[in-house]
């Protein structure tokens, strides 16, 4: 046990964060992910973008074994996942939000960022109460705090408003230590001022935890991200930096959908 | 389905010490007051066959009301895996049956039938969490029909059809705890444990992760959770409460037969357990005490309506047709409707106290 902990550590600190290698994924007939390979550094962060139906979610899915992939290969800090449950990649410090909300709707918000804290530590089986000094706890408050939902911590989940249900999503992906997230559309349905609240989250998460992040809003993407992956048809179309993908034609043609994409 | 109660008031995982008497509610005292004199204004007849068999149907609602309130998993095998209990104790400790029954002491066959009932509990779950609604009732019924006719055909081990007699109980301090009093007392503490229990566990990360499944499960693998395993510690959980009332099942009737644990039984624990409400562990203690309330005395009833007296699962029927037709949420929901009528402003029509 200990030896593989070693083993692990020590093969992280200089593996990628993700690799993909000709990851598939058929619905029936429908080929949602078509032979994807990919490869994300160590605290990089990665903008996924595409029309809707191209597969983001789909890929997303498929790394964080929600779905499995029909056939390739995913590594996850230089270990072999792709045979693994969801909450087994999740304890090696992988973690997601969804597009659409999946919250807890019937425990508060503080209950619902414990769960998530609790979730990737030890004790999940636990039948006693936590204390009130309780390490777990703090962190669960210090994160509702980070999302700004610390006047909201004690209500039900269910009555919250929109913006605030996105906001408890981030929340629950930053429990414990994440080493890479997965973000999916996380501004999509926000008034301009949460979304200048959630950029500002996220370019203020620390330097080494990674990320990807789909998103349609261009202007958002390219202030998050460093590198840009564009997906169509399920295939990676593109990938590069933001002005490289922002000024290929073909990108343009396909996705800014001809002087729309203009600044 | 109704959910456990959820927790609207502000109140977080962390709120106050427990052992605060100040925190304690009126109703707690109220409570002990009354299970502490009951035994001095209570004939035995009712002591016995209403009160002490209320609570013991009660608890084993309980242990159902724990999966589906808090984990939205309906089982029908509650019942079974209390039968199993009271068997083990028959069988590991003294019946009239002595070819079958082992002697134990009956400290080793409770404990026995207790450990015996959870972890046929827990494989009885181990199949079931794979399946969701309408299919676990399916399987955990197929098992409690399975265990039924088993029990009924074997009789080297169950003694078939007439099941085992005269079971012993405990008998110690001079005091036969078979007796009404003893046995209520004894069956109070038990309650009473398994209903605080399940209060303070459902508030436990243990807890709160079983309602998280039973919210959204999908989100519970992507924050590390084993949904599969939290579903199946549930069902242990509730089986080991279903386990301590099934022997004191066996110790108040002193016998069990097949009849114990048939089909109709098992379908008679989904009832209590609905009609008293699945929204807080006190609705099954409810709605086992309007069962055992109606069972006792819907033959009088209807004997004086001149009215035959077999046909008092008619009145049972219509009894329990009538609390689920007025409250989706059995007599917890009447209750809580009720109060909310008492604070309304008649003028407004608005809460007073919201
Ligand atoms: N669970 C599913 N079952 C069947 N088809 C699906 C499922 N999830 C996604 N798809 C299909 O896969 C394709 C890609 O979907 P998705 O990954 O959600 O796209 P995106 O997130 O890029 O909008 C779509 O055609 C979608 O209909
Ligand atoms: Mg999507």
């Amino acid at each position: 046990m200990a030896e593989s902990v070693a083993a692990r550590i020590a093969a992280t600190g200089t593996a990628n964060a993700l690799e993909l290698r000709g990851v598939s994924r058929m619905f029936g007939a429908l080929a949602a992910l078509t032979d994807i390979s990919m490869t994300v550094a160590p605290g990089e962060r990665r903008a996924v973008l595409g029309s809707n139906g191209a597969g983001k979610t789909t890929l997303f899915n498929c790394i964080t074994g929600d779905f499995p992939p029909s056939s390739g290969s995913i590594r996850l800090f230089g270990e072999d996942v792709t045979a693994f449950p969801p909450q087994e990649r999740i304890r090696r410090g992988l973690r997601r939000t969804y597009q659409i909300s999946l919250l807890f709707t019937g425990l508060s918000v503080l209950d619902n960022v414990y769960l998530a804290c609790r979730g990737v530590s030890r004790g999940r089986f636990s039948m006693l109460r936590p204390p009130r000094n309780d390490a777990l706890l703090a962190s669960a408050e210090d994160l509702v705090e980070a999302v700004h939902l610390t006047p909201q911590r004690g209500t039900l989940v269910a009555n919250l408003a929109y913006g605030q249900q996105r906001q408890l999503e981030i929340a629950l992906a930053l429990a414990g230590a994440p080493r890479f997230v997965l973000f999916d559309e996380p501004a999509a349905g926000l008034s301009p001022t949460e979304r200048r609240e959630l950029i500002e989250i996220l370019t203020g998460l620390p330097e080494h935890m990674g990320y990807m992040i789909i998103e349609h809003d261009m202007d958002v993407a390219l202030r998050v991200a460093e590198k840009v992956t564009m997906m169509h048809n399920g295939r990676i179309f593109k990938e590069g930096l933001p002005q490289e993908i922002e000024e290929d034609e073909e990108v343009q043609e396909l996705y800014l959908g001809g002087g729309h994409g203009g600044h | 389905m109704a959910l456990a109660e959820r927790n609207t008031t502000g109140r977080d995982i962390s709120s106050g010490a427990w052992w605060d008497v100040t925190r304690i509610p009126l109703s707690f005292w109220v409570g002990a007051v009354v299970l502490l004199i009951l035994p001095l204004i209570a004939g035995d007849f009712i002591l016995r066959q209403i009160i002490t068999y209320a609570m013991i149907l009660g608890m084993i609602s309980l242990s159902l009301m724990f999966l589906a309130g808090y984990g939205n998993m309906v089982s029908l095998a509650q019942m079974t895996i209390a039968g199993v209990s009271a068997y083990m104790v028959a069988i590991f400790g003294t019946s009239a049956v002595d070819t079958i029954s082992l002697g134990w002491p009956w400290w080793a066959a409770a404990l026995a039938g207790i450990i015996i009932a959870t972890i046929f509990g827990t494989l009885t779950g181990a199949i079931a969490v794979r399946t969701e609604g309408i299919y676990t009732i399916m399987i955990t019924l197929a098992i409690a029909a399975g265990m039924f006719y088993l029990v009924r055909q074997n009789y080297t081990l169950f003694n078939g059809f007439s099941g085992m007699n005269q079971v012993g109980g405990p008998q110690f301090w001079g005091i036969n705890w078979r007796d009404p009093v003893p046995l209520y007392f004894v069956t109070t503490v038990c309650a009473v444990c398994a209903y605080y229990g399940v209060i303070y566990v459902s508030r436990s990360p243990f807890g709160l992760a079983l309602q998280g499944v039973r919210d959204n499960a999908r989100r519970m693998g992507a924050l590390g959770f084993n949904v599969t395993a939290h579903r199946i510690a549930a069902y242990a959980f509730a089986s080991f409460i279903a386990g301590v009332a099934g022997v004191l099942l066996v110790w108040l009737n002193g016998q069990v037969s097949p009849g114990t644990i048939g089909v109709g039984p098992a379908i008679d624990i989904l009832i209590i357990a609905v009609v008293g409400g699945l929204a807080h562990p006190i609705g099954p203690f409810l709605g086992a005490i309007l069962y055992v309330l109606l069972r006792t005395f819907a033959i009088d009833v209807l004997v004086a309506l001149g009215l035959g007296g077999e046909r008092f699962q008619l009145l049972i029927g219509l009894g329990f047709l009538l609390v689920v037709f007025f409250s989706s949420d059995g007599i917890l929901g009447l209750w809580k409707r009720f109060r909310e009528r008492g604070n309304r402003d008649p003028l407004t029509g608005e809460n007073r106290d919201a």
